[in-house]
């Protein structure tokens, strides 16, 4: 049987006051018992919309619009990013942009019964680390196709294929992967 | 020679949950104003003396304040005096305590004093969850599900696989601080727990539970730190210092990629060149263990084990001329946001090899003498680690926790434990060395200082 709440959710979204109690006569008494009085809590909202840039690394969103998975590759040495990077953290040099395979293995998850408040609709949701064959790091994703109540560790290792949205959002979350 | 440096005071408000009844600078006084009660001087007199400060705060979302830093230096009293900010994420307080040491160090201070402070009640817990994830790559990272304790969970699971590290072993980390902090009135959570306990908590991310992970905390905390004419200073205005001194004798940073996917898979050939242990270079067995990690597929540092930590760690014991952590520390106070990442750390820091933190963690040595965990373990504790209770135990307003620890550990080594927690409990006998890390991101800062008392 699933735990019992023992707690009512602790939630912000007050009362609306039109009045704190406040001694009727200031003298020298009441004033020091101010010193006494409860804190007053307020209500502050802060909302922003970002203009944020890509640069560089545009293209790997374009591509995932068109269901290409693009990396980065150092283009003397070879070494190539799962995640893009512009330029080679090694050789300092400016990476070319190369396809990685369309299939890799789950390198690390875990399952998210909570998290961010962005994402607290979506829990539980599965993020895991997927390894490809020819590149030297690691791409972060959410792993789809698997039953977030059964994790176990024999998920690492796993084969997967990317899938694509239909419809992108030109964010990360345009691919994912499933079992393949 | 190099420069003397000693930490001679600190101060800690207690944590909590929420602290509604102050604002972030009277919480910051409370421990500044403890700092300087405690060497027996006026807030005028340390006034008078101080040179200035360093301030540590991780966030300005939390408070939607900025340049927080400074209304606390003018509500301490400090202008027109030299100060600044440093943020590092959770290594925030470990950053500010290194810094004011360079200060001290470097001949431009001679008496500098360290405040940090969070207040990370001002949001809910999820969305104090989202601010934090703002601290992994916006473009590549936070879209995905950030979260920083699903990231922590993912290192965990390939530690699994690796080394096959156990969710009890992880569990025994959280009971052995928690049941610490139970001597710790400046503690935030102060429970006994049992392994079942942390096993039937809600899971979080799994296999993490609520209770293998830290809790978001309204805290501050001061150190004052001065060279030899510093302390000639403050003693002839009649501070009361105690001793024997305590100084920094070692100080150590690294730094690691922002994603966790971009971080290198390296070879045995260069992780015993650049990242072994003088120890472990030394030593035919332990190599021979290591080759037979990298046999089995085995890279380093990857996504289990944190470079950074390995890179402070080696340049604080170099400049500490510490061969042999385990045995030459008589304690480490450690960044456990996470019990997994405790036990990573234990390896970063060189306690044990690559691999066998699992088993040290439930080993006993990490444990205090004298205190009853309600556990069967097999060895002898040999160096406590976050005898305080940690940040598990002791809350973690992330500007705070890494001068907590340097407070801690200024305690341990002038064996004020029982002056300063009303109990002696945690008190290590004896206590000469000991050591602190202060650890940010997934790894992306790590800061390692070494505390001693003198001879």
């Amino acid at each position: 049987m699933s735990r019992l709440p023992t707690h009512r959710p602790e939630t912000l979204g007050g009362t609306i006051v039109h009045n704190i109690p406040f001694p009727k006569v200031l003298n020298e008494e009441t004033l020091s018992l101010l010193k006494q009085m409860s804190p007053i809590q307020i209500e502050q909202v802060y909302q922003i919309t970002y203009l944020h840039s890509y640069g560089q690394d545009s293209p790997f969103f374009a591509g995932l619009t068109n269901g290409v998975f693009l990396g980065c590759r150092d283009p003397q040495t070879g070494y190539t990013y799962a995640t893009p990077r512009g330029h080679d953290m090694h050789t300092g040099e400016e990476t070319k942009w190369v396809t990685l395979p369309n299939e890799g293995v789950v390198h690390a998850f875990t399952v998210c019964h909570f998290g961010s408040e962005e994402f607290l609709p979506e829990c539980p949701f599965v993020l895991a680390l997927i390894e490809f064959e020819g590149a030297d790091t690691l791409f972060l994703t959410r792993l789809m196709g698997v039953d977030p109540a059964q994790a176990s560790l024999d998920w690492i290792g796993m084969k997967v294929k990317a899938e694509y949205l239909r419809n992108s959002k030109l964010k990360p979350t345009d691919v994912y992967f499933v079992p393949a | 020679m190099p420069p003397v440096v000693y930490a001679v005071s600190g101060g800690v408000s207690k944590f909590a949950k929420a602290r509604p009844d102050k604002t972030f600078q009277a919480i910051v006084k409370e421990a500044y104003d403890y700092a300087i009660q405690d060497i027996g001087l006026t807030f005028e007199q340390f006034t008078e003396l101080v040179d200035g400060s360093v301030a540590s705060y991780f966030s300005d979302h939390f408070q939607r304040q900025l340049m927080s830093g400074i209304m606390a230096q003018d509500y301490l009293g400090l202008c027109p005096k030299p100060g600044h900010r440093v943020e590092g994420g959770g290594a925030t307080g470990g950053l500010c305590f290194q810094e004011a040491w360079k200060s001290v160090a470097s001949g431009h201070m001679d008496i500098c004093v360290a405040y940090g402070f969070e207040t990370m009640s001002h949001v809910e817990t999820w969305k104090g969850n989202e601010f934090i994830a703002l601290a992994s790559d916006v473009s590549f990272d936070y879209p995905v599900g950030g979260f920083y304790s699903g990231y922590y969970a993912m290192m965990v699971t390939r530690h699994m696989k690796e080394f096959g590290t156990t969710v009890e072993q992880m569990a025994h980390v959280s009971v052995k601080n928690h049941v610490n902090a139970y001597y710790n009135r400046y503690a935030q959570k102060r429970n006994r727990y049992t392994v079942q306990d942390i096993r039937s908590a809600p899971m979080v991310a799994w296999p993490l539970t609520r209770l293998d992970i830290c809790v978001m905390s309204d805290g501050a905390a001061a150190t004052i730190l001065c060279s030899e004419e510093g302390l000639k200073k403050l003693e002839k205005a009649g501070a009361k210092i105690a001793r024997p001194l305590v100084k920094v004798t070692g100080i150590g940073r690294g730094t690691d990629a922002m994603r966790m996917s971009d971080r290198p898979h390296v070879d045995y050939d260069y992780f015993m060149r650049h990242y072994a242990t003088g120890q472990e270079q030394s030593s035919d067995e332990t190599r021979a263990y290591y080759r037979g990690l990298w046999d089995k597929g085995f890279r380093y540092p990857g996504v289990h084990s944190f470079r950074a930590g390995r890179t402070a760690g080696n340049m604080a014991w170099k400049h500490a001329g510490i061969a042999d952590p385990l045995h030459e520390l008589d304690f480490v106070e450690l960044h456990d946001a996470y019990t997994s990442s405790e036990i990573q750390t234990y390896e970063d820091l060189g306690l044990c090899r690559y691999g066998e933190g699992g088993p040290f963690a439930a080993s006993g040595k990490a444990f205090m003498p004298g205190v009853d965990y309600g556990l069967n373990l097999p060895e002898q504790p040999l160096c406590p680690v976050n005898p305080s209770g940690g940040l598990i135990a002791c809350g973690h307003p992330v500007g705070a926790t890494g001068l907590m620890q340097a407070v801690f550990a200024i305690w341990q080594l002038q064996g004020t434990i029982q002056e300063h927690f009303g109990d002696g409990h945690l008190q290590v006998k004896d206590a000469s060395r000991g050591a602190i890390h202060s650890h940010a991101g997934t790894g992306t800062y790590v800061t390692v200082s070494v505390l001693e008392r003198e001879a």
